[in-house]
This record gives C-alpha cells, sequence and structure tokens, in this order.
C-alpha cells in the first residue's frame, strides 16, 4: 500500500474513532456511533461502485449520479411502504402488504423490501437505458451537462407532480426490513450486517465482471474507443451495458438507503449529496478500483461524518456557524486536489489483463523451468 | 494522389452544405415564428422571458467565450457569478457575516457622496457601477491564479475535458461554500426598496427600470466581445486558438499569453453577468448552481464559441420557459426543465448550434 494511502487512512480511523471516544469516554457510544456509520459507508460504497462501472471502467460520464440513486429510493420506498392514507399522503403504489404474501417466515419483514430493491434496480434499468439511446453516443462533455439535467428533472418531477411521491414532503415511515425482529436499540447491527452482505455481493459480483472477457471489452472502450470498435467490439452496446449496469447498482443503494433512512425527501436528493459526495468518494478512493471505490466512500463519508462529531464541541460561533461550509470547501478542494497531485486515487486501478492469463504465463515459466531442469540432469 | 472516382467528394460537401443551411434556415424560421405568437399570445412572458433571457446571455458569453478557447466545461461558472456579485456586494455596502450578525466594514463605495442615489430611475446608485470594475479585478486574479494552479496543470498532462470538468465542479463547490462563509445563507439585495416600473408603450406590459438596464447591458457586452474578438489582435489569437491550438502555437501565437488574456475577458463577463443577475433575482447563494443548466442550454443551442450565439441562445432559452410555463401541463416548478428540454433537442438535431462553425 502506498504510504500517502496509509496515512490517510490511518488518520481518518484515528478520527472516526477517536472523536466519539474522547467525547464520551465509553465504548459503547463509540459503537453506536460507528455501527451506523458502517452501514452508511457501506450504502454509498454500492453506489460508488456503481458509479466505478460506468466511469472508471468504461469511461462513461455521469452526472446524474443523484437522479437514479433517487429514483431507486422512491420505488424501494413505494414497494415496501403501505397505501397512502389522509390527506397528507398521496403517492403511488404502497405495495408493502400485497407483497408480503408468503404466509410464514414473517414476509412482511422482508420481501417487500426484497421486491423493492429489485423494482428499483429494474426502474433505474429502464430510465438509463430509455436516456442513453439517445444522450450516449454524444460528446464527453455534452454527456456532462444532459446528465445533470436529467437528474433536475427527475428531481422536479418528483417536487410537481404532487400525486406521485408527496411531493415536498416527501415519504415518510417507511418500515425497516427486519424490524420486527429484534429490539429498536438493537437495529442497528441488523442493518449493518444486512448491508455488509449486500456490499460484498456487490462487490464480488462487479470485480467478477469486470475480470471476465466483458469487463476488458469495458476498458479497452475507456483507453481507445476506436481501437476497440476497429477489434469489431460494438462500443456503443457495451457503455449502453456499463451504463445501464452502473445506474442498477445506484438505483439499489438508492432502495436501501430510503430503507436505512426511513424517511426520504426531495430535499435529501441535491446535486451535491447525491452526485458531488459520490464522485469525491470514487476519485478520492481510486477510479477502476472497486475497492478503491469502498474506500473513498469510507474516507469520505468520514470526513463529513467527523464534522458532525467536531459540532458537539463547545466552539465558538464564529466557527459553529461556518463548519458545515467548512467542510463543504474542504470536499470541493480534495477532488482538486486529488486530480492535481494523486490522480489515481489511494488505490489505484491495478494493471491486470486477465487472471488467467497471469496463471497461463506462471503454467508456462514453470515448464520451461522444468524443461530445463531435465536437460540439465 | 489517388484519383477520385465515383461522386465528387466536392459536391458531396457541397450537398451536405446546402443542406445544412436549410436546416439552419428551417431552424431560424421556426424560431422567429415561436418569437412573434409569444409576443401576440403571451406579451406579458415574453417581456419577462427578454430580461431574465438577457441574464442568461450575459452568463453564456463568458461561457462560451470559455468553452471555445479552453475546450472545457466550465461548471464554475454559475457559482462563479455569484461569489463575484457578492463581491461587488461586499465593496459597495462593506457588509459580511461575522461571529452571528453581519459586520459593515468602514471602507465601501456607500460612503462615497451620492453613490446610492438613484441613476435615473434604476434602483442603484453610481457605487454599484463601480463596484462591478473593483469586483472584476478580484474575479480575474482569482481564475488567473486557478488557472495557474489548477487548470494548466491539468491541461499539460493531457488530462481531458472530463477531468477539467470534475476539477472545475469542485472549485464550483468550493467557491459555494466560500462564499457561505461569508457571506451566509440569507438573502441580500443591492439596494433594498421598491423598485419603480414603465409601462411599455405598445404592449402595455410594466418593466422594473432595471431591467431596462439588464437587457442593455447584454446587447452591449456582445458587441464589445464581438469586437474584441474579430477586430483586435488577441480576439484574432482567441479564435486561432480555439480553432487548432497546436496550429495556432505552430504559427507563433503565445498561447499561454492567450489563455491568460481569455481568462482576464471571461472574468470581467462573469462580474457583469453576476452583478446583473443579482439585481434581476436577489444575491442567494445556491442561484449559482440554479442557472447553470439555462447556460450550457444558451451556450450550446448558440454554437459554442459564438457571442453573438451566446446572446440568440439566452434569449430563446428565456423567452421559452417563461411561455412555456404558461401552458397548463407544466408547473412553474419546471422552468428550469425547460432549458433542458431545449438542450437535448439541440444535442441531438443541431450539435454545433445556431452560430456554430460548420463541421
Amino acid at each position: 500500500m502506498h504510504p500517502v494511502t496509509l496515512a490517510a487512512v490511518v488518520v481518518m480511523t484515528a478520527l472516526i474513532v477517536g472523536l466519539p471516544a474522547e467525547r464520551s469516554r465509553d465504548a459503547r457510544s463509540v459503537v453506536d456511533f460507528l455501527v451506523p456509520f458502517g452501514t452508511a459507508v457501506a450504502i454509498f460504497a454500492v453506489v460508488a461502485i456503481g458509479l466505478n462501472v460506468q466511469w472508471g471502467y468504461t469511461g462513461v460520464f455521469n452526472f446524474g449520479v443523484v437522479g437514479f440513486f433517487m429514483v431507486g429510493a422512491y420505488v424501494g420506498a413505494i414497494f415496501a411502504k403501505d397505501p397512502a392514507t389522509g390527506e397528507f399522503q398521496r403517492y403511488i403504489g404502497g405495495y408493502g402488504d400485497a407483497l408480503a404474501f408468503l404466509p410464514f417466515l414473517d414476509s412482511r419483514e422482508w420481501l417487500p423490501h426484497l421486491f423493492g430493491v429489485l423494482a428499483a434496480g429494474l426502474a433505474c434499468a429502464l430510465v438509463a437505458l430509455v436516456l442513453a439511446l439517445p444522450i450516449l453516443r454524444l460528446h464527453e462533455d455534452y454527456l456532462a451537462i444532459t446528465t445533470i439535467g436529467i437528474a433536475e428533472v427527475l428531481r422536479r418531477v418528483s417536487i410537481e407532480e404532487h400525486g406521485l411521491v408527496n411531493g415536498t414532503r416527501g415519504l415518510t415511515g417507511i418500515p425497516r426490513p427486519f424490524s420486527g425482529w429484534v429490539d429498536p436499540a438493537d437495529y442497528k447491527y441488523v442493518i449493518f450486517a444486512v448491508m455488509l452482505v449486500v456490499l460484498a455481493l456487490v462487490y464480488v459480483g462487479v470485480e467478477g465482471a469486470a475480470r471476465s472477457p466483458w469487463g476488458r471489452v469495458l476498458r479497452a472502450v475507456r483507453e481507445d474507443e476506436q481501437a476497440a470498435s476497429a477489434s469489431g467490439k460494438d462500443v456503443f452496446a457495451f457503455k449502453l451495458q456499463a451504463f445501464v449496469f452502473g445506474a442498477v447498482l445506484m438505483g439499489m443503494g438508492g432502495a436501501v438507503y430510503g430503507y436505512e433512512q426511513g424517511a426520504i425527501s426531495p430535499d435529501t436528493f441535491t446535486h451535491f449529496f447525491g452526485t458531488f459526495l459520490i464522485w469525491t468518494m470514487l476519485i478520492v478512493g481510486g477510479a477502476g478500483n472497486n475497492a478503491g471505490a469502498i474506500l473513498g466512500a469510507y474516507m469520505i463519508w468520514g470526513l463529513w461524518s467527523v464534522t458532525l462529531q467536531i459540532q458537539g464541541y463547545d466552539l465558538p460561533d464564529f466557527l459553529r456557524t461556518r463548519l458545515f461550509y467548512i467542510r463543504d470547501f474542504l470536499l470541493g478542494s480534495i477532488i482538486v486536489a486529488v486530480l492535481l497531485l494523486r490522480p489515481q486515487g489511494l488505490l489505484p486501478e491495478q494493471p491486470r489483463v486477465s487472471r488467467w492469463l497471469e496463471r497461463r504465463v506462471a503454467r508456462l515459466r514453470r515448464e520451461e523451468r522444468d524443461a530445463a531442469a531435465a536437460a540439465e540432469s | 494522389m489517388s484519383v477520385a472516382t465515383g461522386p465528387s467528394p466536392l459536391s458531396a460537401w457541397s450537398r451536405a452544405r446546402t443542406r445544412d443551411a436549410a436546416g439552419a434556415a428551417a431552424l431560424w424560421l421556426v424560431i422567429l415564428a415561436f418569437g412573434l405568437w409569444a409576443v401576440i399570445a403571451h406579451t406579458d412572458e415574453f417581456v419577462v422571458g427578454v430580461v431574465v433571457g438577457s441574464v442568461f446571455a450575459l452568463g453564456a458569453i463568458g461561457l462560451t467565450l470559455i468553452y471555445g478557447v479552453l475546450k472545457f466545461g466550465h461548471f464554475a461558472h454559475g457559482d462563479a457569478m455569484m461569489l463575484s456579485a457578492y463581491v461587488a456586494f461586499l465593496m459597495l455596502s462593506g457588509r459580511f457575516v461575522g461571529s452571528r450578525a453581519d459586520i459593515t466594514a468602514p471602507l465601501r463605495l456607500d460612503r462615497l457622496p451620492g453613490a446610492r442615489d438613484p441613476i435615473w430611475e434604476f434602483s442603484f446608485g453610481y457605487g454599484l457601477l463601480l463596484a462591478i470594475p473593483l469586483a472584476a479585478i478580484i474575479a480575474v486574479l482569482l481564475f488567473l491564479a486557478l488557472d495557474a494552479r489548477v487548470y494548466r496543470p491539468l491541461r499539460e498532462r493531457k488530462a481531458g475535458v472530463v477531468i477539467l470538468a470534475i476539477a472545475s465542479l469542485g472549485t464550483a463547490i468550493a467557491m459555494r461554500s466560500i462564499l457561505l462563509m461569508v457571506w451566509g445563507p440569507q438573502q441580500r439585495f443591492y439596494a433594498p426598496g421598491i423598485r419603480h416600473t414603465t409601462e411599455l408603450p405598445l404592449l402595455g406590459t410594466r418593466v422594473v427600470n432595471d431591467q431596462f438596464f439588464i437587457v442593455a447591458a447584454a446587447f452591449a457586452v456582445v458587441a464589445a466581445v464581438y469586437v474584441i474578438l474579430f477586430r483586435t489582435t488577441i480576439g484574432r489569437a482567441m479564435r486561432a486558438m480555439a480553432d487548432n491550438a497546436d496550429l495556432a502555437r505552430v504559427a507563433g501565437i503565445d498561447t499561454d499569453a492567450v489563455v491568460r488574456w481569455t481568462w482576464v475577458v471571461a472574468g470581467t463577463l462573469i462580474t457583469i453577468a453576476g452583478v446583473l443577475l443579482a439585481l434581476q433575482a436577489q444575491l442567494k447563494p445556491e442561484l449559482g448552481f440554479t442557472i447553470l443548466l439555462p447556460l450550457f442550454a444558451a451556450t450550446v443551442l448558440g454554437g459554442i464559441g459564438s457571442p453573438q450565439g451566446a446572446l440568440a441562445g439566452g434569449l430563446i432559452v428565456g423567452i421559452t420557459q417563461e411561455v412555456a410555463v404558461t401552458f397548463d401541463v407544466l408547473g412553474p416548478g419546471y422552468k428550469f426543465s425547460v432549458a433542458f428540454v431545449i438542450l437535448m433537442l439541440v444535442v441531438l438535431l443541431r450539435p454545433r448550434g445556431l452560430f456554430g462553425a460548420s463541421a
């Protein structure tokens, strides 16, 4: 591991563990802080891996991450919630009870959520497909501004279409998966464990895809579209697949984000929070490396949470009123600094063609050595 | 050289050119018809659209210049506009947030004799007009420093438009947080109090007097940029670099100097646009991001690198979005989505815009 990476991780970990410990001087409070922190990191890591599939591997530029994240969160929520009642609730769906059709295993606790995550992925795949067909052929800087625009329009729709997802009030009281099985105080461990499993599945799946021949074509497209095209690869099709795949991951991340939070509203899904933060995570962690995306989520969400911890100290007014602006300034500066000083990120992409090739080379070398040894004797 | 067989490439080229010219003519016809219809059917919205569109145009001129010469989407444009508008506010009123309450600096333009007395029937006095060049100097220095420290190293590394765009997004976030640190999230005005209005002859619509100034400024700035680009040596060098930076360098043009001059002009344009945006709406930190989409729509619609295109694009986007929300199908919240629809249509149907150089 590069010394800079090591130093950054050590400092951030010291802050994340040290600040709550220093403030509370109590191991239990530190755990109370760390477990939800880890849950959030896992959720953002899933979204960042989604962006990594699009940008890190394929070089498809998406400045509208928040759009997919939001669609996923809302679709997930309307699958888990019960139908709207009362005058302050107007939204479509509410399939929670209908989907809990299994008479055993307490299916209301998890089945609608499972459907919700899948539906969120499917909805984002559809949105991505419809959008990608016209825009993916564009020059990459046009892609940037059109994806920002798409995210903005989606956010507008969620606000303006009052009957769709409850307008500016957003959706509250989203049922949490498995929450009926444990004591509310212990629920954070459950969701943390669930998220770790989800992140592990996503990581293994995407790593496998990236190392497959399919993943190699994605990187070929990123490096040189014309060369990939000359080798007989349908560049547009591969970009489309990567865009849709990444969007599915973002949507699923959004769905579990909604479940974890229990409430979502248009205020949550700002470009700063939903797009810029994820981009910072990926760039800081290292585009083209899924472990980098996870590390980036850890570092950047760490910075975010540490700011909240610092807020608990007795600060002078001058600083207290500006704490969050200072954090935002740091985030903006960090992304520029990383691009300038360490563009490959904390965990750079591994230049690896294929593990099969490596094995084959190793086997050939071994055979050569054996043959040489046999000739000598 | 090989001997051409089949249809001559030249005739294919001229056919494509004719088809292109026909497309452009059709596009202009649609735009003019829409404008005429808007004047008659939606006079009030048309007038508001012209004012809003002028503000878009002012921002888009700077954006199109940076896009054309430096070849990247400057995502910090809106936030830079707001930041320089706030700097002008500081020059004028000397106010910023201290620990909690506002502090007023003793050194400020307001204290000059008569600086606050309204010129004609505008809401502002000559203090604001003085604040613009002072704020512009600060903006230019900021951009020169940013280019030297951020954009130039990235360009020299051949980092590509996307990396430059992400870097500019990072500076946008940093600029907005500086603005929030110094002036806080509350809305501010250059000159509080009522705005006088005038009824337009023939159209029968009332217009805030300041808006005359905004529209006139938009046209004046476009004319000034046109003169710079097409009548001065540095403008010729900028256009040469916009066409082909390597060729310009080979031809003996000091491209580093051209880049610096581009930022000087762009910083000045950004300040003027920011102050007039704040005059039209108010000083509000999040306005910088909100305006980004219409600015890009206007830039792409007009054709990247063309000042007159930015003016036309800004006006078209402004008028369309004001008129479109009068239809029942669209709520007023969709205003900025209209800019996006225009952007998409242009990018898909005519990526080089109304005034863009033909490919």
